[in-house]
């Protein structure tokens, strides 16, 4: 390409999306390691911070607990997504749509609420734990601590590894197959030597996810963790400081994590070049009917999983609808609308706060996802590599370091925007752009640049070139990315919770306020709310995208 | 509306690698012109370079009097057919074709006019209102044709337009555009790997090998007076084999190896003893008999026959272990059976004599 024309369009977004990666992300990333090393008494630089955390198996120990949460979470979703994945692309199953749908769905909640309604099913007051008692008279296990959060976490996360192996199944050719069959190489062999290894950098992608999600999340462990602190919960706690807050300190906390997680997401990426190769299937898998006995195990693991990862949300849905005290806290005998009514009639900003906050947070994910996709599939240059770079970065921050970097950050009187709408924006935008750049980039590089070539061949200018030709071929992956993005946003917790004020609070963040301190039929009200809003979301979802493909 | 094409000295270079050293051509107005050269020869990076898509390193390109070197490649007045088609996939069949109309800002009634007169040219008028992508790769093709045409372009490009296309559907498409072309007469620039291709459909040819021509000519020029040995073999099939210069009592020829001697009267400079290579397609070796004397013959033994009807194609080996082909119409006799040794004369008018390194001809 002729590239003479100095300071054009294109250099000028180039610019302007530098800058403000440079004032939003950098910056406050910035802030976080100068705070992290900066004495809160003194202002001198200081580590003792670190040593804090280090020297006392209080906070030190948070680490070791997230550490083991992430690893053992990411392992049983492996367990559970892999073969799910292998049985529902190589077998016929009956309800295909139907069973992408609802395992889809199971993923698409807060994690708290399943560990919430996990323990009003299994905790000490639980309905399966009294029906228990009380028909065959011992007590079941108590699932709070590391075993809850296991159980919610995993059930959760699965269908992450579900969606990754498929993709890559679905990828793979089926002569392959073939022609391991044709030298003897079959079933679980075949699996095993064949099936995996191709499908390994998609596994380690799943599982760099799973276990970034895992080691991230903060609700969870909060809510059924009784005691068993995960670091996420140490930076909510030093921050909201029921012990007294101290930014410092969860600045120091961030810095570790940050190091963590950077330490796997770079193994991850070596493991993957390892395994790197590209396959694009010119015949696809055929799906074959599995004997009648393996035909019934894999319904009933699959509609068996299904079932128990979607039991938390639809017992959130019957409580919804049950009686309640007048305060709403007590859940009584017979059924009623009234937690409906509650909501509604008290709770109406908060349902705008999210369609309001989510809504532009995703409007503008859309404009920069497509310019940044744009500018680095197709006007490769330093400034855009760099771009590419940055853009990439909040993929391995935990949420909770998002959020206590902006507000370390924006708490100053030049740019005031700790408790106002626009730092959640902000923060929405950081943390889902890279997902919605990944899969924008991957659109774009599917159009051959021949496209562009003729278009301006035919006499149309870049700009032209871009809303007319470009853009329109990449809605359709846009818009179903852009449905992803939005249930993600409205669903989102970990930063929210530290940036939300009064006015700003979120469904999400209103119900876990509510579901922290009990029982609450609102609470129950809202998440069944917010599942329809997920629900409607993911019809018009499988309505516009073309294969189901779902880019997370 | 028929310009001419020069270039002058162009300069290729991707970072330190240069692609085209110093290239310089001149394409007639209305011509069907046609690069043609194996694959990474640059044929395709020059035709971007006219089209605007290369930056251009060195050099000049006029279409016309107007030099072109840094005209934008929306304002170039090209029309451009892929290899890939490039259709856009969102519009469809009249869309695409407008597409260029429409960016210069016609009134309607002359881009309806226009878009309808190339659309039946090509004869997808009948699939106007469908999506490309309900139509087969030769469809999608013409609808690439007929845009690029609408515009009534200056100069044609055209970089393998034809290579996704399965072989029946290759010669029909190519029969279309070369009557298209002639038709509209439009300076066309094609570009192609498929020397066949080239033949049937080319004015002119340049065929080009690491960014440099190394012949330009009509099809029948190139295949019978190739300038050297590259062009030679890459044109049709070629046996390159070995021989010598002798030059005795006025008269000169061909030694072969073996001692056969072939006199020859169309060469040029040539001294007694210089070693030669000898260009021989297949149709011009000769079976002349079986178990003459070695002077008056070249000695070959049939490893295997090939029988395709108007032909029959002989595989053979001389005595120092090397081979050729030979093309023969096919006789109602047996065909000679594998592993008898025959007699091979030349077609002295037809073969083509190049010096030792292959590079200057020595026919004149």
């Amino acid at each position: 390409m002729i590239r003479k024309k100095g300071f054009n369009f294109w250099v000028i977004a180039s610019l302007a999306i530098l800058a403000l990666y440079l004032l939003f992300m950098v910056y406050p990333l910035f802030k976080v390691m100068s705070q992290s090393v900066i004495d809160a008494d003194t202002g001198g630089f200081s580590l003792r911070y670190f040593k804090q955390f280090f020297s006392q198996p209080y906070y030190s120990g948070t680490l070791i607990n997230s550490f083991k949460v992430a690893v053992s979470v990411a392992i049983v979703s492996l367990v559970i997504g892999v073969p799910l994945a292998y049985f529902y692309n190589m077998y016929e199953v009956h309800g295909r749509k139907t069973l992408q749908l609802l395992i889809i769905l199971s993923c698409m909640s807060a994690p708290f609420l399943g560990a919430y309604a996990w323990i009003l099913l299994l905790g000490r007051a639980g309905v399966i734990t009294q029906f228990i008692q009380n028909v065959f008279g011992f007590t079941i296990p108590s699932i709070y601590g590391f075993k809850g959060i296991l159980l919610a976490l995993s059930l959760k996360l699965y269908p992450l590894v579900f969606l990754y192996v498929s993709g890559a199944l679905k990828n793979m050719d089926n002569s392959l197959l073939e022609a391991s069959a044709n030298m003897g190489c079959t079933g679980m062999k075949r699996f095993l030597k064949v099936v995996l290894p191709l499908c390994m950098p998609s596994i380690l992608a799943a599982a760099l996810m799973v276990f970034m999600r895992a080691l991230a999340d903060f609700g969870t462990p909060l809510m059924i963790g009784e005691g068993y602190m995960t670091f996420p919960v140490i930076i909510y706690n030093s921050y909201v400081g029921e012990v007294g807050t101290n930014h410092n300190f969860a600045a120091a906390i961030s810095v570790i994590a940050i190091i963590i997680t950077l330490f796997f997401f770079l193994m991850q990426k070596y493991l993957s070049n390892k395994y790197s190769f590209s396959i694009s299937a010119m015949h696809h898998v055929q799906r074959k009917k599995a004997s009648r006995l393996g035909s019934f195990f894999i319904h009933l693991f699959a509609y068996g999983m299904v079932a128990l990862s979607l039991l938390p949300q639809v017992y959130l849905i019957y409580l919804s609808f049950r009686e309640t005290s007048s305060a709403g806290i007590v859940f009584l005998d017979g059924y009623s609308l009234k937690s409906y009514q509650q909501v509604f009639s008290n709770m109406g900003n908060v349902i705008w706060n999210t369609i309001r906050i989510c809504g532009s947070a995703l409007v503008i994910i859309i404009v920069l996802a497509i310019l940044i996709s744009y500018l680095v599939v197709r006007r490769r240059n330093m400034i855009n590599g760099l771009i590419d770079t940055l853009s990439m970065i909040p993929y391995i921050i935990p949420g909770a370091v998002v959020g206590i970097s902006l507000i370390l950050s924006f708490n100053n009187k030049y740019m005031p925007l700790v408790g106002t709408a626009t730092i959640m924006v902000v923060c929405m935008c950081i943390r889902r752009i890279p997902y919605t750049i990944r899969s924008s980039v991957a659109i774009l590089s599917q159009i051959p640049i021949s496209i562009d070539e003729a278009a301006e061949s035919l006499g149309a200018g870049r700009v032209k070139t871009l809303v007319k030709i470009t853009i329109p071929m990449m809605l359709n992956g846009i818009f179903s990315g852009a449905i992803m993005s939005w249930v993600t946003l409205i669903t989102e917790l970990s930063s929210s919770i530290l940036l939300y004020s009064f006015r700003t609070q979120t469904l999400n963040v209103a119900i876990y306020t509510m579901v922290s301190k009990g029982a609450d039929g609102r609470a129950c009200a809202l998440s069944t709310i917010l599942m329809l809003f997920t629900v409607i979301s993911l019809l018009i979802f499988n309505k516009f995208s073309k294969d189901g493909e779902i880019m997370m | 509306m028929n310009v001419n094409i020069r270039i002058e000295h162009a300069l290729k270079k991707y970072g330190d690698f240069v692609a085209i050293p110093d290239l310089s051509l001149e394409i007639r107005p209305g011509e069907f012109f046609t690069l043609l050269g194996p694959s990474g020869c640059g044929k395709t990076t020059l035709l971007r370079m006219i089209a605007g898509f290369n930056s251009i390193e060195g050099g000049d390109f006029y279409f016309g009097e107007r030099r072109i070197n840094d005209l934008d490649p929306a304002k170039r007045n090209i029309g451009m057919v892929f290899q890939n088609y490039a259709v856009f996939p969102h519009l469809t069949v009249r869309k695409n074709v407008e597409f260029g109309l429409k960016n210069r800002k016609l009134p309607k009634e002359e881009i309806r006019e226009k878009t309808d007169k190339f659309m039946k040219l090509m004869k997808i008028d009948e699939y106007a209102d469908r999506l490309p992508e309900k139509l087969s790769g030769g469809q999608q093709q013409r609808v690439a044709l007929a845009r690029a045409l609408a515009i009534e372009p200056d100069v044609l490009l055209m970089d393998e337009p034809l290579s996704n296309l399965d072989a029946k559907l290759r010669v029909e498409m190519r029969e279309v555009i070369k009557e298209i072309q002639n038709r509209l007469g439009i300076t066309t620039v094609y570009v192609t790997h498929d020397q066949e291709e080239a033949m049937a459909i080319s004015d002119r040819i340049a065929v080009m090998s690491n960014g440099v021509i190394q012949q330009i000519g009509t099809p029948k020029a190139l295949y019978q007076r190739p300038a050297n040995r590259f062009v030679a073999t890459f044109i049709g099939r070629s046996n390159v084999m070995e021989a010598r210069i002798y030059a005795e009592n006025g008269e000169k020829g061909l030694e072969f190896k073996g001692g056969f001697r072939q006199p020859m009267h169309n060469l040029g400079d040539v001294q007694n003893g210089q070693p030669v290579v000898v260009s021989v397609r297949p149709e011009e070796l000769i079976i002349k008999g079986f178990g003459n004397d070695v002077r008056s013959a070249i000695k070959a033994k049939v490893v295997y026959s090939t029988f395709l009807g108007l032909n029959t194609h002989y595989m053979v080996e001389f005595e120092d272990g090397g081979r050729a082909e030979i093309i023969q119409e096919s006789q109602i006799d047996d065909i000679i059976s594998n592993g008898t040794v025959i007699d091979l004369g030349v077609n002295a008018e037809k073969i083509n004599v190049f010096t030792e390194d292959g590079l200057t001809p020595l026919i004149v």
